[in-house]
Formats: structure tokens, C-alpha cells, sequence
């Protein structure tokens, strides 16, 4: 009966033998876009710049090794940003008279589109929590990667439009609340999607789409009340290469507590209903505790990961802008607050094995420092972090 | 922060929780209670609790604004409990001590059994408690003991499992374990914490502190020249750690920083001298700042020529270990020369004020008095962001300003801004100068027209004539006399009137003559009364314009001269509220600049990132590398012929991710066969890890 072990397939190929030759295709691409980059700009860049690039080479060519779905996107993305900045060439007055500036790849425009698809992808997850079929999440999750994909757009053909607006202030979008709130949106989307597609629960979505609409709303709020979109140039304290990594890691962090917060949301539905109407249609949607539990450790974790980075390297950059590593300003201390509740939660989690509605409960009071961290410090706090008042 | 992952240790009791049943000896009480996650928890939240109390309550105040927020009752529990400076009050530190304590307790307490838990396979098992596992599977096979476990081996070890054997009665057992990174995760993380904590609290205020309590020090609470600062307040070089700041206006140096301590401060020498050559605002085109510098000069006894740098905002000077950073900036005694112009009948005759910013003079004013003006502030743009008519955003760029106080000998007065040049508003150019009643409040406009050369002179003249009676008494009989509708007999009565409003109209705007209606007028008669009055007024004022005019050599007034009146008339009658005998014109000025820098010493620096890698690090290992132990126990069936076996498996993260892969590892130890599907997925599960 025993089978020759040739036959068996435990032996684990090695790392080059398990990339196949489509995720070769792809990190071949993305060197070579790099290298592009490099021979065509090369000259202009420092070597913060250069390492830079090397990282964003870097870094997509394992996304897309990591989560294939990243390779189509990351190309399609590219392309569309691409054409964008193409169609601009030295003219950013033909934002307003090119047609596909105009409707589609402009940044603004990009944004609208980002607002209209994740809101349309929260309502079709919605729908699909409702429904016995599984066609509506379906539709969300294409529309939650539209939605993500012309936010992402509409930041990279952002940056080429703050350097044609006046190329002395060029800088990368993520220096304001306007900027960051779209790099917000989009993260936190392909971060669901990606545990969507790591565990195929869709209803999570009806979930996890509700605070990245709301979180469009504002956006929108602040765009149309405020004039937010408006290209300024940027305050010298912003001035530094420590914000293009400082303030996208952040977000990650941010995302990652966003999800979990809401599947804490999903957790706590269901905990009830298992109890109140164990054979509703709509209890047996919503996916499992244990995998709503799992997911949530998860995004935790990542965020947690993420924020502890963002955090040093906010310290590192503080060092450097305001003399001292850590000063106690309120954005600071905040940020401390957030890492301990979050940290607690963990050490609840490994040490003492808790679950259950506790842990959910402790995720989305999680999510309401992370927004007082994000936001509230700089509503109702004074401190250095004062740029993006509202 | 006990880490017992319970998982990991879910199975077979190690034989360090066997021991701990006996009695414990007291000091290991202290140990187990300094380690426990409950002290730890507790601690976290004070800190996070005192945090939050930090942010909520504005820090490093001075004190009197304290006193004036919350009253002298809170004011004294407030400073008393440290409130002000949280983050440097003694029971905070206590509590960061406790939990670095607590941590490193918790550390000696784990690391032992943690590192015998990596040493150790536990071959010991027994059969019950394996199948007592949550994972965990058992088969009877035809093969052999000794080819099953050679074939078992080949799976753990391609699997990555380290595995080790044993027999016993016939029995073997395979203990095998994988993802130890994870176990150094733990042990990274919170030795990471300890060290941050240890590099900051080295780069704290403690040592200051210390002194201060053993009587070395005394802080420093008044402001005055630093020569007068008593040498108890002086701390020398020997400071490793601190943080301070100095303002150092253009051409002048300073080899001291002020560090801030409660409601006072310390002054800090430096080895070395700094001086300030040049401070720059360099600006975009839309007017905003886009970088500030200064170009620095560093004097110190140990160089041969002294070292040249510029620094800026993010970009600071590194120096021997001390740090030179662009913070802030202010004036730096900008010198003023300005014309004090009379508000009156000596508007003609300005007074020259040599003036400097942060300097006081005293202003003889021309009744006889004197006015006490303090300079305060300085600024050479002012770009105010507006909407133009088209509604698009623009900015205007309104030239220098200089702010003043104005007070009597009581030291009383009110807060001004005046701006040099003249500034376009609705199509005409005024002088502008803002008044206040405190820094608090918005300003308050005086508008004074200026002529077609942009200057003040037309309207010095216009008030200079009103000012005088003679000149008063004259346009008014020519108003009345030129009046056809004035009968001849009234042209007296109506000259007198006229010039006795105009009088009271030069000396307290329409106010004045309003009062001077109604303390005469009857009740019934007054609207009536006073619309023939204004028109009076009205004539007079505009008869004395022409004379103006006419002295000037205009001859026909266009709308732009009949609007030039109104604005002076307005401006006259503001005059009165204004509550200055002077309008300070600023001619010329020499602009001095001060740099704020800060310079801190943070030796301990390069520990906290040492720290921070550790425990970014140690997170990455804690959270992606599971740590899994697996138990194989085979024996010869009953029959003789075949094996049984037993396999049990544990892992302290992503139970369903490892339940999967328990099931491929019995699928290809036990059972034997492929796993469908694995061969190609391995890419998948291969992630799955995370």
C-alpha cells in the first residue's frame, strides 16, 4: 500500500521554483518600468530618491508575488496614471478641456470615481447580506477594486498636477487630510480585498464598506466645504523625505484597525443573532465567529505591525524637524494611546487566550482612538501637528 | 506581560509548572507579582490614562495663565500634581520605571523556560494526552515501526520541523517543532521596549531633577538679562541630556540655552558659542513660506576657524553630539524710524520717533503730555489670502507692519498695527493702522485716505484747518455768504453754527455733535433739527475741502476728490475712538531678524532606535512566524504486522491555517498519499503563514 515518497508532493520546492513564470513576467515588468524610471530621471534624483524607486520596485514585485491580483491591478492602475499625466503633458489648464482629464483621469476626477464605486460596492455587499445569492458581493468586490484603483489613480496623476500647478511645490500627495483621506479609502479597500480573497468571505464586505464610505463621505464633505482639493504649496516642516514612508505606514495602520473594527461590528451582530434567530437567512450570511475572529486578529496585527513602524519612523523624523525624538506632542501621545490599546488587545489575545464579544468590542473601541488620533488631535488639540486643521 | 502563549504550552505540562505547585519562597512572590501581566496591565493603563490628562491639559504653560484658567484652587492641586508637565512629573516617571521594572521582570521570569522550551522536544508524552489535542489523528499502518518513522522524518524535515526521537518499551516517540523565530519575537519585542524606555529616560529631565532636590540647582522664575540669572540656575557642561531653546537676533551669538523647567527655567552653557549671521524666510510665489534658515557660525575654542553652516527646518546641524535645530523665529530689535503725526491741529508738524522693536519712548504730545509707546513686533510681509471678485483665491501682499502699544502714564492703552504703505480698498488706497483693547481681540480699522501721491498729505491738511478755529470761522462765512438760500440776515447765524459744528466735529466726529443736539434741541423738534445740522456740517466740511483743493491747485472736482472727502470725514469721525493723538507713520525701517534654535543633547537617542528595531523586529517574528510543535508516537500493532501510530500537534498562532496544514501532514505521514491540489499550492499555502 505505501506509495515511493517520489510520489508524494511534501517536499517543499524552493523559493525561486514556487514563483511561476506569470509572477516572473511580472517582476521582470516592474524591474524594468524601474529601470526605465531610473535611465530617463536618474539624473535628477538624490539618493533618497533613488532608494526610493528601488523600494517601489521592490516592494510591487513581492505585492505581486505575495497577492496576484496585485499584477493586473498595479498595471492597470500604472497605465491609466500614466495616460493621465501623458495627456497633461506641460498644460495642467487641459484638465478642464481634455476630455479624459475632464471626466475620467484628473485627479479630482479620479476621486469622484473612487467616491462612486466603493460607494456603490458598499451598497451591493449590503445587498448581498440580504441575499441568497452570492452575485451582489460579487459586484461589490469588482467595484471595491474600481473604487480603489481610480483613488490610487487619482493620487499618482495628483502628484504630477502639484508639480504642473508650480514645480517648486512639488511634493507627493499625502500631505494634507484631502490626501490622505483618498489614500485612506483606497488602502483600506485593497486590505479587505485581500482578506476577502485569502478566505472568500464575501459578506465581510457589508461590513468593512461602511466605514470606508464613511470615511468618502468625509471626504467629500471636506472637499466641497472646504475647498480642500485646492493644490497648496507645502509648510517647510513638511518638507522632508521621512513623509513619503512616514505617512503611508501610517495608514496601513489605520486601514488594518478600520477592518477590525467593523468586523467586530460583524462579530457582535452575529454573536446576537446566533442567539435571537439561530436560523435566519441572515445569521447564517454573516461568516462564522471563529473566521470573522480570525480575520480580525489579522488586521489587528498587520495595522499593529504597521503603526509601530509609522510610529518610530514619525520619531526618527521628529528628531530631525523639531529636536527631539519625542517631545509629547498631542499627535505623539495619541499615537502612544492607540499603540497600548492595541498592544493590550494582542497581549489579551496570546497570553490569556481571550475571544469572543470582549476582544470585538475592544477592537471597535479601538477604532474610535484611532480616529481621535487621526482626526480629533488636530480638531481639538493644539500641537505641532497642526497642518490639516479642519 | 507573562507571555505563556497558551497554545504553544497546551499540551504536555512542562516540568517548570510542576515545580511551581511546591511552596513558593517569598522573594519568588516579588518576582511572579513585578512579572504579572495584572501589574502590567494596570501600569499601562495609568500611563495611557496620564497621557491622555497630558493632551487634555495644555502643556508647559506659563503659570499665571493657569491661575487665570482654572483659579488659585486648581491652580495649586493642579501644579502640585504635576499637571503641567505630565510627562516630567515624578509619578509619571515612577510609573514608566515600574513598567520598564515589570517588563524586565517579566523577561527573567520567561526567558528561561522559554529557552529551555527551545531546547526542549518533550519526548515524554504520553498517549492520552495526545489524543486529548485539539489536532490530532490516529492510524494503523501495514509498514514497519522502523520504516514509518524513517518515512515520518523525511516529511518533518522537509517540512521544516526539527525534529528528535526517542524509544521507549518499544515505543518511539517523535518530538518536532518549528517557527523558534517566533519564541526570539517575544523575547526581542519586550527587551525592545525596556531598552527605548532605558535610552529615554537617560535623555529625560532626571538628572536636573536629582540636583535640584539635593539643592544644586534652583530654577530660574523671572525674566531678566541673563547676567542677572544667580548662578543656581546655571547648569554647566557636564548635562548629558537636554533640550533647550535660544533666540539670537542677526549679528549676535549666545553659548547658552534656556531649558524650561515648571514655571521657570535653567540656563544651560555650551561649550561652544553660537552666532547668527543671516536668518531668511524664503518664500513660494504665492507668498508662503517655503523654507526658514539661518546661517549659523560656530565658535569654539577647539576648532582653528570657526565652522559656517546653514540650517533649516528639517535640516539641522549636527555638532559634537549637539544638535542645532531651526525652530521658530522673531524680530531681533528691527530699528524703526517713524513720524509721529499729530490727529490735530499740528497734523502738519510730525515728530520724529527713532523707534527699535522690544525698546519703549516717551512721546511729548502737543497738549502738553506725554505718551509711552513700547515697540513690540515687527513684520516684514504680511500676504493675506482673499477672494477676488471672480471668486478665486489670491493673495495680497500688503508690505511691512510694525505692532505698538500706546499707553498714558498710567500704563494704560490700547494695541495697534500700523502698515507703511498704503493698501488698495474698493479702488482707493488707504493707510491703515489696526487698533485693540487686548492681544486677544480682533482689530479695528482706521482708514486714512491717502492722496494721489500715496501719501498722507492731503488729508494732514484737510485736518490741520479744522483743527483751527480761525480757518473754521472763515469757511464758514464764505459757505454761508456763497449760500444763495441763505437769507442775508441769517448768514451770521448760520457762519456761527457751521463753525461751531465743524469744531465739535474736529474734536469728537459726529458723536460730538450729536450730543450737542440733543443737550439743546427739544425732544419733538430733534430728527428734524439734527438732518439741518448734518447738512450744515456737511457744507462746511466740503467748503473747507475746496479751500483744499484750491490751495493746491485743483480746480474741478471729479468723483474720485468727492470720495476722497468722505473718506476723510469718516476717517475724522473715527479719529475719536481711535484714542491716539497720533498716527505713527513708519518711513524707514532696518530689518533684524532673530532665529529661535533649539539645541538638545540626546545621548540616549541611538538606544531608543536600537530599542524601536528590536521591537519592529520582534513584532514581525511574535506575528508571522507561528511557532508549531508536532508529536509522533508509533508501536508495533497487536497483530505484530503493522504500526500504530498517534500524532498530535500544537501551535501558538493561525490555528486555522495550522489545522489545514495538520491535515496535509497526516495526509502525508499517516495516510500517505498526495495532498490534492498541494503541489501547485503552494504558493497559497505558503502565505497562509501570515
Amino acid at each position: 500500500m505505501s506509495v515511493p515518497h517520489e510520489a508524494l508532493d511534501f517536499e517543499r520546492p524552493g523559493i525561486f521554483r514556487r514563483i511561476q513564470p506569470r509572477d516572473w513576467a511580472y517582476i521582470a515588468l516592474t524591474i524594468a518600468v524601474g529601470l526605465i524610471a531610473f535611465w530617463q530621471y536618474g539624473h535628477m534624483m538624490d539618493r533618497y530618491d533613488t532608494g526610493g524607486l528601488i523600494l517601489a520596485v521592490g516592494l510591487s514585485a513581492w505585492m505581486g508575488w505575495f497577492w496576484r491580483p496585485w499584477q493586473l491591478f498595479s498595471i492597470i492602475v500604472a497605465a491609466l496614471s500614466l495616460f493621465g499625466i501623458w495627456m497633461y503633458g506641460d498644460d495642467l489648464a487641459r484638465g478642464s478641456t481634455n476630455f479624459w482629464l475632464n471626466y475620467v483621469g484628473s485627479g479630482q476626477a479620479g476621486v469622484m470615481w473612487m467616491s462612486v464605486f466603493l460607494y456603490l460596492s458598499t451598497v451591493a455587499y449590503v445587498t448581498g447580506l440580504f441575499s441568497r445569492s452570492d452575485f451582489p458581493t460579487r459586484v461589490g468586490g469588482a467595484f471595491a477594486w474600481i473604487g480603489a484603483g481610480a483613488g490610487l489613480m487619482a493620487l499618482l496623476v495628483r502628484w504630477r498636477e502639484i508639480y504642473l500647478t508650480d514645480p517648486t511645490w512639488g511634493y507627493i500627495p499625502v500631505a494634507n487630510l484631502y490626501e490622505v483621506f483618498i489614500l485612506l479609502a483606497a488602502l483600506t479597500t485593497l486590505m479587505y480585498l485581500y482578506y476577502e480573497g485569502r478566505t472568500g468571505q464575501r459578506t465581510m464586505g457589508a461590513f468593512v464598506m461602511l466605514v470606508i464610505a464613511a470615511s468618502v463621505t468625509f471626504l467629500l464633505w471636506y472637499m466641497w466645504d472646504r475647498q480642500a482639493h485646492e493644490i497648496e504649496p507645502l509648510v517647510p516642516a513638511l518638507n522632508s523625505w521621512w513623509m513619503k514612508i512616514h505617512v503611508p505606514t501610517n495608514f496601513v495602520g489605520y486601514g488594518g484597525f478600520a477592518i477590525a473594527a467593523m468586523l467586530g461590528v460583524a462579530y457582535l451582530v452575529k454573536h446576537r443573532l446566533e442567539r435571537t434567530r439561530p436560523d435566519a437567512a441572515l445569521t447564517q450570511r454573516i461568516p462564522s465567529k471563529e473566521a470573522l475572529d480570525n480575520v480580525m486578529y489579522k488586521a489587528i496585527a498587520i495595522g499593529f505591525a504597521f503603526f509601530t513602524i509609522a510610529t518610530v519612523l514619525g520619531a526618527m523624523w521628529a528628531a530631525e524637524a523639531w529636536g527631539g525624538y519625542w517631545t509629547w506632542d498631542p499627535k505623539e501621545t495619541w499615537s502612544l494611546i492607540l499603540w497600548l490599546t492595541y498592544a493590550a488587545w494582542l497581549h489579551m489575545r496570546f497570553t490569556k487566550g481571550w475571544r469572543g464579544p470582549v476582544m470585538a468590542w475592544w477592537a471597535i473601541i479601538g477604532l474610535f482612538v484611532t480616529t481621535f488620533t487621526f482626526l480629533g488631535v488636530n480638531m481639538f488639540l493644539s500641537g505641532l501637528h497642526s497642518y490639516g486643521e479642519l | 506581560m507573562s507571555n505563556n502563549d497558551q497554545a504553544a504550552t497546551a499540551g504536555p505540562a512542562p516540568a517548570s509548572r510542576q515545580k511551581a505547585a511546591r511552596k513558593p519562597r517569598r522573594s519568588r512572590i516579588l518576582v511572579d507579582f513585578m512579572g504579572s501581566m495584572s501589574l502590567a496591565i494596570t501600569l499601562l493603563v495609568a500611563l495611557a490614562i496620564a497621557s491622555v490628562i497630558g493632551t487634555v491639559l495644555v502643556q508647559n504653560e506659563p503659570y499665571t495663565e493657569y491661575l487665570m484658567d482654572y483659579g488659585p484652587f486648581w491652580h495649586e492641586i493642579f501644579a502640585g500634581m504635576g499637571l503641567y508637565q505630565v510627562y516630567s512629573a515624578t509619578w509619571f516617571l515612577l510609573v514608566v520605571a515600574f513598567l520598564v521594572i515589570s517588563t524586565s521582570f517579566c523577561v527573567y521570569r520567561q526567558t528561561p523556560g522559554l529557552l529551555k522550551d527551545l531546547r526542549r522536544y518533550n519526548t515524554q508524552v504520553k498517549e492520552k494526552s495526545l489524543r486529548s489535542f485539539h489536532s490530532s489523528a490516529t492510524g494503523d499502518l501495514d509498514q514497519s515501526p522502523e520504516e514509518f518513522i524513517q518515512h515520518a522524518h523525511r516529511v518533518l524535515k522537509a517540512q521544516g520541523f526539527k525534529a528528535r526521537e526517542k524509544n521507549h518499551d518499544g515505543q518511539t516517540v517523535i518530538a518536532a517543532m518549528r517557527g523558534r523565530w517566533n519564541r526570539m519575537g517575544y523575547l526581542l519585542t519586550h527587551v525592545g521596549i525596556v531598552v527605548i524606555c532605558v535610552g529615554a529616560l537617560a535623555d529625560g529631565t532626571t538628572l536636573l531633577k536629582v540636583n535640584e532636590w539635593l539643592g544644586n540647582l534652583e530654577i530660574e522664575t523671572r525674566s531678566v538679562p541673563i547676567s542677572e540669572v544667580p548662578r543656581s540656575a546655571w547648569i554647566p557642561d557636564w548635562n548629558p541630556s537636554f533640550r533647550g531653546s535660544v533666540e539670537i537676533p542677526e549679528g549676535a551669538s549666545a553659548n547658552v540655552v534656556f531649558l524650561p523647567m515648571r514655571e521657570g527655567y535653567f540656563v544651560q552653557e555650551l561649550p561652544f558659542r553660537v552666532e547668527l549671521e543671516e536668518f531668511r524666510i524664503e518664500r513660494f510665489s504665492t507668498g508662503a513660506e517655503s523654507s526658514y534658515e539661518s546661517d549659523l557660525v560656530i565658535h569654539d575654542p577647539n576648532r582653528d576657524e570657526p565652522l559656517r553652516h546653514t540650517i533649516s527646518v528639517n535640516h539641522p546641524l549636527i555638532y559634537n553630539g549637539f544638535a542645532i535645530y531651526q525652530a521658530s523665529f522673531a524680530d531681533g530689535g528691527t530699528r524703526l524710524d517713524i513720524d509721529a503725526i499729530p490727529l490735530g491741529a499740528e497734523a502738519l508738524r510730525e515728530l520724529e520717533v527713532p523707534g527699535r522693536v522690544f525698546q519703549e519712548m516717551e512721546v511729548p504730545t502737543p497738549d502738553g503730555d506725554t505718551r509711552i509707546i513700547e515697540f513690540t513686533n515687527f513684520q516684514l510681509e504680511n500676504v493675506v489670502p482673499l477672494l477676488n471678485e471672480e471668486g478665486v483665491r489670491e493673495n495680497r501682499h500688503m508690505g511691512p507692519s510694525f505692532d505698538f502699544r500706546l499707553m498714558d502714564r498710567t500704563g494704560h492703552g490700547l494695541y495697534y498695527r500700523n502698515y507703511q504703505r498704503p493698501a488698495l480698498q474698493e479702488g482707493a488706497m488707504y493707510f491703515l493702522s489696526g487698533v485693540r483693547e487686548s492681544p486677544a481681540e480682533e482689530f479695528h480699522y482706521l482708514f486714512l485716505p491717502a492722496d494721489a501721491d500715496d501719501s498722507l498729505e492731503r488729508f494732514r491738511t484737510y485736518l490741520a484747518m479744522l483743527h483751527n478755529p480761525e480757518v473754521r470761522n472763515e469757511i464758514a462765512r464764505q459757505v454761508a455768504r456763497d449760500d444763495e438760500t441763505v437769507p442775508n440776515e441769517q448768514t451770521q447765524a448760520i457762519a456761527r453754527t457751521t463753525a461751531e459744528l465743524m469744531g465739535l466735529f474736529a474734536e469728537g466726529g459726529y458723536m460730538a455733535v450729536n450730543n450737542e443736539i440733543e443737550r439743546r434741541v427739544p425732544g419733538e423738534r430733534i430728527d428734524e433739527v439734527r438732518d439741518l445740522m448734518i447738512r450744515i456740517l456737511h457744507a462746511g466740511l466740503q467748503g473747507l475741502y475746496m479751500e483744499v483743493l484750491q490751495d493746491e491747485g485743483v480746480v474741478s472736482i471729479q468723483e474720485e476728490e468727492q470720495r476722497f472727502l468722505e473718506d476723510t470725514i469718516s476717517a475724522i469721525n473715527a479719529i475719536s475712538l481711535y484714542q491716539s493723538p497720533f498716527f505713527f507713520h513708519l518711513k524707514d525701517f532696518e530689518h533684524r531678524e532673530a532665529s529661535g534654535l533649539q539645541i538638545a543633547r540626546a545621548p540616549g537617542q541611538s538606544t531608543v532606535y536600537t530599542g524601536s528595531v528590536m521591537l519592529i523586529v520582534g513584532i514581525f517574528f511574535l506575528f508571522y512566524v507561528s511557532y508549531q510543535r508536532l508529536w509522533i508516537m508509533a508501536r508495533r500493532s497487536e497483530n505484530g504486522e503493522g504500526t500504530h501510530v498517534v500524532m498530535a500537534g500544537t501551535s501558538n498562532r493561525h490555528q486555522v491555517e495550522f489545522e489545514e496544514r495538520f491535515a496535509h501532514l497526516k495526509r502525508w505521514i499517516i495516510d500517505q498519499k498526495p495532498v490534492d491540489g498541494a503541489s501547485d499550492g503552494t504558493h497559497e499555502s505558503n502565505n497562509k503563514n501570515d
